[in-house]
């Protein structure tokens, strides 16, 4: 493109009037229409999420953390050799900090520190099974729902409804109060997860609702895809970020609720070992020996505190308008 | 910057008076966490008292950051990084929020342009509009307050105002949320008024109605007009003197009418090219003589010109005549039962229409017009209540199974873009090849052989292939769903608002790229729009429907010639830039 | 708004049959005899099994014996406690106490909450905004009893500021700790959630119109932004309502508050069946109707939904 290009048209024409302004073509270049830059990069929504997460310090800190409890939940044998129960010895009942047990002993006269760490594998199993649970649950009645709409939609939203309309915790009072002689991790997760559900159904439908209205939904339709294969290859992936980014917060939800439940006394039985069951022997002796109740509370607290961090950053990294809001 | 650059209208303007806005080599920078990213280089206008003035340019033009910068309401990190907007000789950039406020509203109205989004759902109408009373002193005391609001809305065109005051924004139409948002803005009766796109998002001739009222308003006033548009043809109709605005830069500013006739730089060059509503215009001055056209392609509107790809196009059609129907429809009718109500609603009303092989058709409407819901019936989305679609003499009814997949084999569509036509999770190559795997052509490798063919045909790089739609700008994502579309080799292709949503420099190389496409693959096509102006270059014949019914039927010829009915000749009048007297 | 508040009511019908029969299913659906295992490891006393079994109709088919507990709710009749006192005398003993609690953490989380939040959104990534996201982070994390145990130790016992039980007659001096208590997790997410409210809504386009109106930021804030950041929020506390109750049971209990989660938490350590079924169906339905009346709440804040065409 040249300047006789201006002047040429300038000539055929009648001249311009006084007040017909242009710009000099070298300070106002004319650029091709809609080039077609092609990035380094590929670039999605998760890869995204990725390149914004690891730049987050929070990310590394807590996955560390995350990290670290995975490990001691896996193999606490590598971070204490003090039996958690059979050394208990009431010689030691309340006792201070000594060599080899740096935390002390509980009323029964056993290690904190040992039982601390034994415990971490029971709230981490509540944990993650909860979340499968939850997410299962919530990924099918969410995503049919949403999907299918109508009298599909009005039956399981209210069956969704029902579970909701019924505080978690609450729930898993009343079911654990039945279940008195089957108290373990696994009917205490199956009495949590039953009724958490149908937050991230909530979610998923909401989502599933926006995605499917798209018209790139239509146009596989018009191929003739089918509808199961939409919703799997198109709608679900499209509608899932949300739904991972409630389930590492509803991960340190479910440790509190075992906790909470233990604490109560209606969590798991009093053999197996949960911070959660410490907390509520130890609750009696605040006064006089208020340790033995501070440390358990701090590995849970810490490790929820985790959990929400890391949640925080996912939900971040997933949600463009969420970043916007740092 | 050169000093004609920085001055450009006072340089040798007839009169002396003293502009009411003159911005001087104005500067916006938006902060982001690479640096400050300019938005506006240097730009310069003056409007004097009581004139209109519009800025033209596409998005990203910085031609509404201008705007915005004049009332200091940029969004987010904007910021006035130079030069000095001066108001009645006040330079406003210079002064603090509080003065400011004083001007805003009072002095200077504003009106938005998303009337859906820019009243607040939680206050009444009412209350919106008086608040901006209150605030700007016009009137005291709640009986006053209130006549006054009840007479800026009867003015903006709300006849039944003072019913409406209590009424929420929700219970508005789009056109009707426009009025109130023009009563708000000229409430004060400010100096000067900015509307910015305000009519982009209404229908075409909901448009003009608001848009005649604005002038009417406007001028009784005697306030100043400073209208934002891309719509170049909308542009002149409305204002006296433009400013053509383009990455950032003034590149052209005179009176609208000289530059609509001879435009010099050649920015503004494309843009008078490749603008439907003006190439319709010209088309239509000419019809009969279009090879004495005396407007030619230069090289620097080459693949733009909308007049170009119209006669290519023509000549195409006109070898193609006399051919048989691809698409017969006859009869079709769609009703939808709503919920919690007995009566139904009839989306589609007894619609008959034909397409012949190798042609065009464009079923034009406003929204609610069912031209839509017509291609959702074509595509099978959708079932008829009543009526037959004949694809190739097939009734597409009763097919099932392997039938229907031959049928959907055979056409496919091509939608809206915004950001919602492809799967923003798939990459630009299983986008492509999804409709290839559906129907099981071929094996991996010959797929991908053909995934790179179609990229060809719509002019992308094959190293898109594995990139995903977030990289792409709208058109080309609709490129990508083009090439989708036209990976079964398709005899029909149904375009659903295919190029409604892009700039009209993108929009015009689409046009061109859909036109060589149908001459070369020998392509059918229906083409739904709610713009009459494109309909002129890319149809040979126009089927117009209001409310769901068929309205008028002909060849574009004779719609755009010697329209029958009154709604057509209302759309016709509607195109912005009728008005205007071209020398072709 | 009436087909608003006729619609909502309807809806909450199949809930409440829902919630209801779910609860009865949990507990009298399990295999073995549903009063034994009430009990669990106790031995309980046979007069109380007499009228237990007359109470929950065992003899009939199982759904007749929910039907017949249903209509005993209607009645207000919501079965005997443990120690066979009817549980609405209970209730009514302990309600107003739970009430006054209540009401003061709500008043602390929602104003504080709300105030707190409406300053961070509006100071998005000021010294202020960033501590408060911290400390909210961090009052999220912990769960309950661990805030109870803190609060009862550092202000209880070593500052000796509040009593770390509360007196009898519950005076409203002694129930400021463990409503701050109860109230501090939902502080927490009222914060958060008013946060990204107000900067959302600070972004939208009717709040550059009121601006361009001429309108002053002192208006603005309250009536464009605040106003309408509201909504979210009270949808919150909704649903937040069962943390409360939640919350109030661990709360009351470590507190020796003697109000309904009190009660609750009482008989659940002493495993008292009975008594916990009772009073989880007593809280359920509290949350059922205060869903009820945020939701009703909701279209008198929320025009949208109010006029619904």
């Amino acid at each position: 493109m040249s300047n006789d290009l201006t002047e040429r048209t300038v000539d055929e024409a009648t001249p311009p009037s006084a007040n017909h302004f242009v710009a000099p073509l070298e300070e106002t270049p004319l650029l091709a229409i809609d080039v077609v830059k092609v990035a380094d990069k590929p670039s999605n929504l998760w890869i995204d999420a990725w390149r914004d997460a690891r730049r987050r310090p929070i990310f590394w800190i807590s996955g560390f953390f995350i990290v670290l409890v995975c490990v001691v939940a896996l193999f606490p044998g590598l971070f204490t050799n003090v039996a958690p129960n059979n050394d208990c010895q009431l010689i030691n009942s309340n006792g201070g900090p000594t060599a080899g047990h740096i935390l002390g002993f509980t009323k029964q006269g056993c290690d904190v520190y040992s039982r601390i760490i034994n415990g971490t594998s029971t709230s981490l199993a509540v944990g993650i099974i909860v979340i499968v649970l939850t997410t299962v649950l919530g990924i099918v009645f969410g995503a049919f729902a949403g999907f299918y709409g109508g009298a599909v939609d009005g039956f399981l939203s209210r069956i969704g409804d029902i579970f909701f309309s019924i505080p978690y915790i609450l729930a898993a009072v009343v079911i654990m109060s039945v279940l008195v002689n089957y108290r373990s991790v696994w009917t205490i997760s199956l009495a949590i997860g039953i009724f958490a559900w149908p937050a991230t159904a909530r979610v998923l439908r909401a989502e599933i609702l926006r995605v499917k209205n798209s018209d790139f939904v239509m146009a596989s339709e018009a191929l003739g895809v089918s509808s199961l294969r939409i919703l799997m290859r198109h709608v679900l992936p499209n509608s899932i970020a949300p739904v991972i980014a409630i389930t590492t917060i509803s991960l340190a939800g479910a440790i509190v609720a075992e906790a909470t439940l233990s604490f109560l006394g209606v969590g798991l039985g009093s053999s197996i070992m949960s911070w959660g069951n410490d907390i509520n022997q130890a609750q009696k002796d605040l006064r006089t020996n208020p340790q033995t109740l501070i440390y358990p509370s701090l590995a849970l607290s810490l490790t929820v505190f985790a959990f929400i961090l890391m949640g925080e950053v996912i939900r971040d990294a997933l949600d463009p308008k969420a970043r916007a809001l740092r | 910057m050169s000093s004609t650059m920085s001055a450009p209208s006072s340089a040798g303007r007839a009169d002396d008076r003293v502009p009411l806005l003159q911005i001087n080599n104005l500067q916006v920078g938006f902060q982001t966490q690479t640096g400050v990213v300019p938005a506006v280089r240097g730009a310069s206008l003056s409007l004097h008292a009581g004139e209109t003035l519009a800025i033209v340019g596409e998005s990203g033009s910085g031609k509404s950051t201008t705007a915005h910068a004049i009332i200091n309401l940029l969004p987010g990190s904007g910021k006035v990084t130079g030069g000095e907007i001066l108001f009645e000789g006040r330079d406003l950039t210079k002064i603090s929020e509080k003065e400011m406020q004083q001007i805003r509203g009072k002095l200077i109205g504003f009106v938005p342009q998303d009337p859906m989004a820019n009243l607040n759902p939680v206050w009444s109408v009412g209350f919106q509009v008086q608040e901006a009373i209150k605030a700007n002193g016009i009137a005291t005391g709640r009986a006053d307050v209130k006549k006054h609001a009840i007479q800026v809305l009867k003015e903006a065109g709300l006849a039944d105002a003072d019913k409406r005051l209590k009424q929420f924004p929700h219970q508005f139409s789009g056109g009707m949320r426009q009025r109130v948002l023009i009563g708000i803005g000229l409430s004060s009766r400010p100096k000067l008024l900015i509307a910015d796109e305000p009519t982009s998002a209404l229908d075409v001739t909901v448009q003009r109605t608001i848009l005649d009222n604005l002038e009417k308003l406007t001028r009784e006033i005697g306030t100043a007009l400073l209208f934002i548009t891309h719509d170049l043809g909308l542009a002149a109709e409305r204002a006296e003197h433009l400013v053509v605005m383009y990455k950032g830069q003034v590149v052209e500013s005179g009176p609208s009418r000289e530059i609509l006739a001879n435009p010099l730089h050649p920015y503004t060059q494309r843009l008078v090219a490749a603008a439907p509503s003006l190439a319709s215009r010209r088309i239509q001055s000419s019809v009969h003589r279009l090879a004495e056209l005396d407007y030619s392609a230069t090289d620097v509107t080459e693949g733009l010109d909308l007049i170009e790809t119209a006669e290519v196009r023509a000549e195409a059609a006109a070898a193609a005549s006399k051919r048989e129907d691809a698409i017969v429809v006859k009869d079709l009718t769609k009703v939808y039962k709503i919920r919690g109500n007995k009566e139904a609603f009839t989306a589609v009303d007894n619609v008959s229409f034909s397409i012949q092989r190798g042609t065009t058709m464009a079923l034009v409407g406003e929204s609610g017009s069912g031209k839509s819901t017509v291609a959702k019936m074509l595509l099978r989305l959708e079932d008829a209540t009543e009526g037959q679609i004949l694809i190739n003499g097939t009734d597409t009814a009763p097919l099932k199974g392997r039938a229907l997949l031959d049928l959907r084999r055979k056409m496919q569509p091509v939608f809206q873009d915004p950001y919602g036509s492809l799967d923003p999770l798939r990459n630009i190559g299983n986008t492509i090849s999804e409709p290839l795997n559906t129907h099981k052509v071929g094996d991996k490798k010959s797929r991908r052989e053909r995934v790179y063919e179609l990229l060809e045909q719509v002019s992308l790089p094959n190293a898109l292939a594995s990139r995903y739609p977030g990289e792409l700008s709208g058109g080309q994502r609709q490129r990508v769903a083009i090439a989708r579309a036209l990976a079964l080799k398709p005899e029909i292709v149904i375009l659903d608002e295919a190029v409604s949503a892009l700039d009209v420099l993108v929009q015009a190389q689409i046009l061109q790229l859909l036109s060589d496409l149908q001459t070369e693959l020998d392509l059918t096509y229906l083409f739904i729009t709610h713009d009459l102006a494109v309909v002129r270059v890319i149809a040979d014949h126009v089927t117009v429907m209001q409310r769901g019914k068929i309205v008028e039927r002909a060849t574009t010829d004779e719609v755009f010639d010697n329209p029958q009915m009154d709604y057509t000749k209302e759309l016709l009048n509607a195109i912005p830039g009728a008005g205007i007297a071209l020398r072709v | 708004m009436g087909g608003y508040i006729l619609r909502r009511l309807l809806q909450a019908i199949p809930v409440f049959f829902g919630t209801t029969f779910l609860i009865y299913f949990m507990v009298f659906a399990m295999p073995g005899d549903p009063i034994i295992a009430m009990f669990g490891d106790k031995t309980p006393n046979p007069a109380l099994v007499a009228q237990l079994r007359a109470q929950y109709h065992l003899d009939q088919p199982f759904i007749v014996q929910y039907f017949i507990y249903i209509g005993g709710i209607f009645r207000g009749d919501f079965g005997i406690s443990y120690s066979g006192v009817p549980v609405g005398d209970i209730l009514l003993r302990t309600f107003p106490v739970t009430l006054k609690l209540a009401v003061i953490a709500l008043f602390f989380e929602t104003v504080f909450g709300i105030l707190v939040g409406l300053i961070s959104g509006l100071r998005k990534g000021k010294l202020f905004d960033a501590s408060s996201l911290v400390i909210s982070l961090i009052l999220i994390s912990l769960p309950i009893f661990v805030i109870a145990f803190v609060g009862q130790y550092v202000f209880g016992v070593q500052l000796g500021w509040a009593r770390t039980t509360v007196g009898p007659g519950a005076p409203v001096g002694d129930l400021i700790l463990p409503a701050l208590v109860l109230a501090s997790i939902s502080f927490a997410q009222i914060v958060r959630l008013t946060r990204s409210s107000v900067i959302e809504t600070s972004s939208l386009d009717f709040v550059r119109t009121a601006y361009s109106k001429g309108l002053s930021r002192n208006r603005i804030v309250p009536v464009h932004i605040l106003r309408n950041s509201l909504i979210p929020v009270v949808t919150y506390l909704a649903t937040d309502f069962g943390v409360l109750l939640v919350g109030a049971t661990v709360t009351e209990g470590i507190f020796n508050v003697p109000g309904v989660g009190n009660t609750l938490y009482q008989a659940i350590i002493r495993s008292e069946g009975p008594t916990v079924v009772s009073f989880v169906t007593v809280m359920v339905l509290l949350y059922l109707v205060v869903n009820l009346i945020v939701d009703l709440l909701y279209g008198l804040l929320d025009p949208r939904i109010r006029y619904v065409k």
